[in-house]
């Protein structure tokens, strides 16, 4: 393949919207002192039941079938079974206080199980490779801005013509870097994460706040494991597509320091050296060596931020801590 | 707090018995069967019969039987290795990486030292570079957070795909055997564990392992050394104990047994490497060392149980139709039912209007400093 | 304001925790534009009772009054409501978040969240009552001073008239102390009501108007600051001498075995801790170390026991029929095989002299696992002294390798003490060992104490109760902010004489 910069920051943006959406809503979750490692599993469970929601609505409707119809009914199913799924691990640990680490692998465990099981079930029941009419396809995964917009030279390509998830993706991300930075809710959350005792004491519902950000957070995740599957994987599922994304989007949220606005341009490099290997091989440069990048990019940034030690770049001091009031 | 005692408060349980204790477990597990019951039902297939050919596909025949010792085999290997490291409450969650890079250093013998060295040799190099491997993958992050303090669930989490993607690179690249396949060739013959009883030794070496690491953490001076660490830093220094060398110490002979477990599923069960060698393990061991509460001889039992699952369900999806990844749901559902019961075991739950709460509060109270200090 | 009605009162108002009485009681009041000093000795329940007009906790009987009307006080936010707002010792504020994010945390105001609004209010308060503060700076970059001032105006902001500050004067230098007395005047001018928890004698004089004073949880009396003097406060702080009969034979054929000399040690954040505490302790004695909780107890055993970093000064040490050693540069490890031996009961026990998770034998093993050769650890050993432990001091646990972190205060004590001794040190410290125990155990620790001192150890017993050290102890050395206050003969002393010097360094009257 020929060496395309347009061409490549499109491919970058387009595998980057996945990873937007798991590492935006992994960075909600966080940011309330939740260390949620089931990211993998929720993106695979969005993933299958986002196709899923798609795929039974195709079946009904038939050639009347309408692609936003579609399009709603997947960001709802992935959405939901995201809430589904983090609503399990608040749960745990949350109210029951178990080990987050340990609960976010086992989520990991089951929510992989789960969107196998079901894209499996599906291929089983249609007999073959599970998929939607192309009708619906491009509904998903074609740009949706007029062609004029996609037409003026250079950023007509760059900016005006993806599909609509990138957009919503976008959006997502600046609404919650408003909501962190701009909004009392906001500082509320992140005293939740920071310190949840000082919370409690200001008169913060600490159990509210975490709840609520990591079942969101969880529902968003979900959801890019829907994109993943119904844009880049062609609305076919392929049982081994969507491992490692999660994974990837954990690694984002370290990367970015835990800042939504970091997360924009973050998943970008990221989907970027995730497709880098066709776009731009270097000679002597193995393609899996690119795959790592992201992750040594990470542990790099985790070791200067520790050696740092810039207070506003650590993780939230929270994190990874069960609150239990009487513990003070 | 009469006038606003909320409908239920937790306190923390001082005392429960034994029994009960393992009655609440059994309770969940039960619960978690019922659960995977229902997930049946809803694929469709019978959950008696299904559950039933779990076990006739794994544990009724003898092929059924090795196969599942030999996924036991290195989930009790890395459930082993992980528990120094959680006594010590230092996260490795970085065993798949480590798995993986003993596997690699044990292949590079095996495919450049097989016809130089006789077999037992050859096999002793193979599992000592595996240990070093897994050693220095998991010391680096130690390392970081010895010094540093840089956060260890990260760091492992990060090391695990550098490890896999090296293994891909590989695979694919210079050790790559036919061109174009992407395989690295099958270990000769002498580069292969022996079989005892069916299955490839490394079903005793884990179980020397698991007496061993009884010993270590009970007995020796390393074990308590660690123990103390895990319980408070500012005890274990008070105490003496060289906290930096104890963490990282401790971190390789984690990563050490990872690689050694890398070792056995290249050299035993695949006799080749690929990446995806590790295949989830290090993630689901660190369950099963939890689940355990780090006892040896519990692991044991957890991960027999966990492979009786995932082997059964293979034949669950040739005889049912039942897609065999029911089994990680199933597995997923036992973990989580396992964690959530520990809150019934640790807390204890007070309904409004129950008085009991203050006559269990009081004699652990210090008496004349309660006012002052439970302020504070 | 009318004369009948008070800002806040308190009627019979008691508290308990378990079987233990914090209040018993108390009745006090308190009028607008008035600085109250509530005055009292460790664990007389000051802080206990000015939780519950917080909000902390609940009265068990009795009523709390604002500006006459009954009021029930059940959360912090109902305490905000009735425009009470507490400054607790331990700061409770979010690192990362400037001065201005801190105070707004929680509120429920409409709008958005506009940081220059808040900014520009915070200011204003800081103008008003003399406050030098930066709202937009952050909390991590603070002194200890100014994160107080935040905690302060956080309570301002939300609109309280009526002030409670925990010891606030704790943690500040004299400068500091008295820029936030100037703060705290000016408040009282617009009309706030203060309470100030305090032990402080000189900082009572200087600021409060009126003074209440707690005894072991009930109610004293409250004096006019104008028409009393610092020695009529202190008796009524420590009351009259209650006499104990503990045994108390005198030393044999006393030694120096410790000679300390020009201590300075400062903590994390550099305040002095220590400064130029000097003192020998002899063998076969037991020396007494009294003084308000925080005046660098801790700190001094901490530091002989080689785990803080010693700015100045030197630590001799004479052992039996041996050549004197520098302790100072020492490790804790060197320190406790040269035969000094610490048995600190920290206040939360379980800190740092032992393993809470273990039970006695693995906490018995604390100071023995690195004994002997070999990779493995001995058991027998400690597993024999915990049994010995155990049925000397009657330690209340189902087994010897029962938890200790689930055991009674008290036995967790036992344990600690227990193994101390069984060290057979020559130098044996000990901090709030009786603290939380029955008089029975009580007693069988001081005994254990004389039977060390007897054997010619130099005992080092930091304690609380002043019956206790008059009684128990040869000597007391009397610290006050860190410093030497005094070192007196217990025999001679009297308790106020020792409360006095507690209170104000050197223990002299200014009037």
């Amino acid at each position: 393949m020929n060496f395309n910069i347009i061409g490549l920051i499109r491919a970058a943006i387009i595998n980057g919207t996945p990873l937007l959406f798991g590492t935006s809503g992994e960075i909600l979750t966080e940011k309330s002192g939740n260390l949620n490692l089931g990211v993998e599993g929720l993106m695979f469970m969005g993933g299958a039941f986002g196709l899923m929601g798609a795929f039974v609505y195709g079946n009904a409707a038939g050639d009347n079938a309408s692609g936003a119809v579609a399009v709603a009914i997947a960001l709802l199913c992935s959405f939901g079974i995201g809430c589904i799924g983090s609503l399990i691990f608040s749960f745990l640990t949350i109210t029951l206080r178990a080990n987050q680490n340990v609960t976010g692998l086992a989520l990991t465990i089951f929510g992989t199980g789960v969107g196998q099981f079901v894209g499996e079930l599906m291929r089983i029941k249609v007999g073959g490779n599970v998929t939607i009419s192309n009708a619906l396809k491009d509904a998903f995964a074609e740009p949706i801005l007029p062609e004029a917009l996609q037409k003026i030279p250079v950023i007509g390509q760059i900016l005006f013509s993806y599909n609509l998830f990138v957009y919503l993706g976008v959006v997502m991300a600046l609404v919650m870097a408003w909501f962190m930075k701009k909004t009392r809710k906001g500082l509320f959350l992140s005293a939740v994460g920071e310190s949840p005792a000082t919370a409690d004491a200001a008169g913060i519902n600490v159990t509210k706040y975490r709840y609520l950000a990591t079942v969101i957070g969880g529902g968003i995740s979900a959801v890019g494991g829907m994109v993943y599957t119904m844009t880049i994987a062609g609305s076919v599922w392929n049982h081994s597509g969507l491992s490692g994304e999660g994974w990837v989007a954990v690694a984002l949220v370290i990367f970015c320091l835990w800042r939504p606005m970091n997360a924009l341009w973050g998943s970008a490099l990221f989907g970027a050296l995730l497709i880098l290997y066709l776009r731009l091989p270097i000679p002597f440069l193995p393609t899996q060596i690119y795959k790592i990048v992201p992750y040594i990019a990470t542990a790099i940034v985790l070791i200067m931020v520790s050696m740092r030690q810039r207070r506003e770049d650590q993780p939230p001091q929270g994190l990874g801590l069960n609150y239990f009031r009487e513990d003070r | 707090m009469k006038e606003r005692e909320p409908l239920i408060r937790l306190t923390k349980r001082q005392n429960m018995a034994k029994s009960r204790i393992w009655l609440i477990r059994l309770g969940a597990l039960v619960f978690a069967i019922i659960l995977g019951g229902l997930v049946f039902m809803i694929a469709g297939a019978n959950p008696l019969t299904a559950y039933g050919t779990i076990l006739s596909g794994s544990l009724g025949k003898v092929t059924g039987i090795r196969q599942v010792v030999k996924t036991a085999v290195p989930l009790l290997g890395t459930a082993l290795a992980l528990a120094p490291c959680f006594a010590m409450r230092y996260w490795n969650i970085g065993a798949e990486g480590q798995i993986t890079m003993g596997a690699m250093a044990a292949t590079f013998f095996a495919i450049n030292m097989a016809k130089s060295m006789p077999s037992p040799i050859l096999l002793i190099v193979m599992g000592i570079a595996s240990i070093v491997f897994g050693a220095i993958w998991a010391g680096i992050p130690a390392l970081f957070k010895a010094n540093w303090g840089t956060n260890e669930t990260l760091f492992t989490l990060m090391m695990n795909y550098i490890a896999i993607g090296i293994v891909g690179w590989l695979q694919g690249g210079p050790w790559e055997g036919k061109p174009g396949s992407q395989i690295i060739p099958m270990f000769e013959q002498s580069a292969v564990l022996p079989k005892v009883f069916g299955v490839h030794i490394g079903w005793i070496i884990v179980l020397i392992l698991t007496v061993f690491m009884y010993i270590y953490m009970s007995k020796t001076k390393h074990g308590y050394e660690i123990k103390v660490l895990g319980e408070s830093e500012n005890t274990a220094r008070y105490a003496g104990m060289n906290v930096r060398k104890v963490t990282i110490r401790t971190a390789c002979l984690s990563g050490g047994i990872a690689g050694l477990v890398g070792f056995m599923v290249a050299s035993g069960a695949n006799q080749t490497l690929y990446s995806d060698v590790a295949g989830g393990v290090g993630f689901t061991a660190i369950t099963v060392t939890w689940l355990a509460q780090l006892n040896p001889f519990a692991m044991v039992a957890i991960s027999i149980m966990l492979a009786v699952l995932s082997k059964g369900a293979s034949s669950i999806q040739t005889t049912l139709g039942v897609p065999a990844s029911i089994s990680d749901i199933i597995t997923g559902i036992i973990l989580l039912c396992m964690l959530g019961c520990e809150f019934f075991i640790n807390y204890k739950m007070i309904f409004r209007g129950k008085e009991e709460y203050h006559e269990e509060a009081a004699p652990v109270k210090p008496a004349p400093a309660a006012g002052e200090e439970a302020a504070k | 304001m009318s004369e009948t009605t008070h800002a806040v009162e308190f009627r019979g108002i008691t508290k308990r925790f378990g079987s233990n009485v914090a209040n018993d009681s108390v009745d006090l009041y308190l009028d607008r534009g008035v600085i109250m000093s509530l005055l009292g000795e460790n664990g007389s329940g000051k802080t206990t009772l000015m939780n519950m007009l917080a909000g902390i906790y609940f009265p068990d009987e009795g009523e709390i009054l604002i500006d006459g009307k009954p009021v029930s006080i059940k959360s912090p936010k109902d305490a905000f409501d009735n425009k009470i707002g507490m400054i607790h010792q331990h700061f409770k504020l979010v690192d990362v978040f400037t001065a201005a994010e801190n105070i707004v945390l929680g509120l429920k105001e409409e709008g958005k969240l506009d940081r220059k609004v808040i900014s520009a209010r915070v200011k204003e308060i800081g103008e008003k009552y003399g406050f030098e503060i930066d709202p937009d700076k952050k909390i991590y970059e603070m002194s200890v001073s100014e994160k107080q001032t935040v905690e302060i105006i956080k309570v301002l902001y939300r609109g309280a008239d009526i002030l409670i500050l925990d010891e606030p004067t704790a943690v500040l230098t004299p400068q500091e102390t008295e820029k936030l007395f100037n703060v705290l005047k000016a408040m009282k001018e617009d009309g706030k009501s203060i309470i100030l928890i305090t032990h402080k004698l000189n900082e009572v004089m200087a600021i409060s108007d009126v003074v209440t004073v707690l005894r072991k949880g009930k109610y004293i009396g409250a004096v006019k600051t104008a028409e009393t003097n610092e020695k009529e406060l202190t008796e009524m702080m420590v009351g009259h001498k209650i006499s104990l009969n503990i045994d108390r034979p005198e030393p044999v054929d006393p030694k120096p075995r410790l000679t300390v000399a020009g201590l300075t040690v400062r903590d994390s954040e550099g305040m002095i801790r220590l400064d130029d505490v000097g003192f020998i302790a002899f063998g076969g004695e037991i020396l007494g170390i009294a003084g308000i909780a925080g005046s660098g107890q801790k700190e001094l055993l901490e530091s002989i026991a080689g785990l803080r970093h010693i700015s100045k000064g030197s630590i001799i040490y004479t052992p039996e029929g041996k050549s004197p050693a520098e302790l100072v540069g020492k490790t804790p490890m060197e320190i406790k095989d040269a035969g000094v031996s610490l048995a600190f009961v920290p206040e939360d026990r379980l800190g740092m002299g032992l393993v809470g998770g273990m039970g006695m034998t693995g906490n018995m093993m604390l100071r023995s696992w690195n004994k002997g050769k070999g990779i493995f650890v001995d058991t027998k050993g400690p597993e024999k002294l915990a049994e010995k432990v155990l049925e000397d001091l009657d330690v209340k646990t189902p087994g010897i390798d029962y938890p200790v972190r689930k055991l009674s205060g008290g036995n967790v004590q036992k344990v600690l003490v227990g193994r101390e001794i069984a060290q057979a040190p020559t130098v044996l410290m000990s901090a709030y060992a009786v603290r939380g125990l029955d008089i029975h155990t009580s007693f069988t620790i001081y005994n254990m104490m004389t039977a060390e001192k007897m054997k010619g150890v130099a005992v080092i017993f930091v304690g609380e109760d002043l019956d206790v050290l008059l009684e128990l102890c040869d000597r007391i050395l009397v610290l006050c902010g860190g410093k030497v206050s005094g070192i007196v003969d217990a025999r001679k002393t009297t308790k106020e004489e020792v409360g006095l010097l507690m209170t104000k360094l050197g223990g002299k009257e200014d009037n």
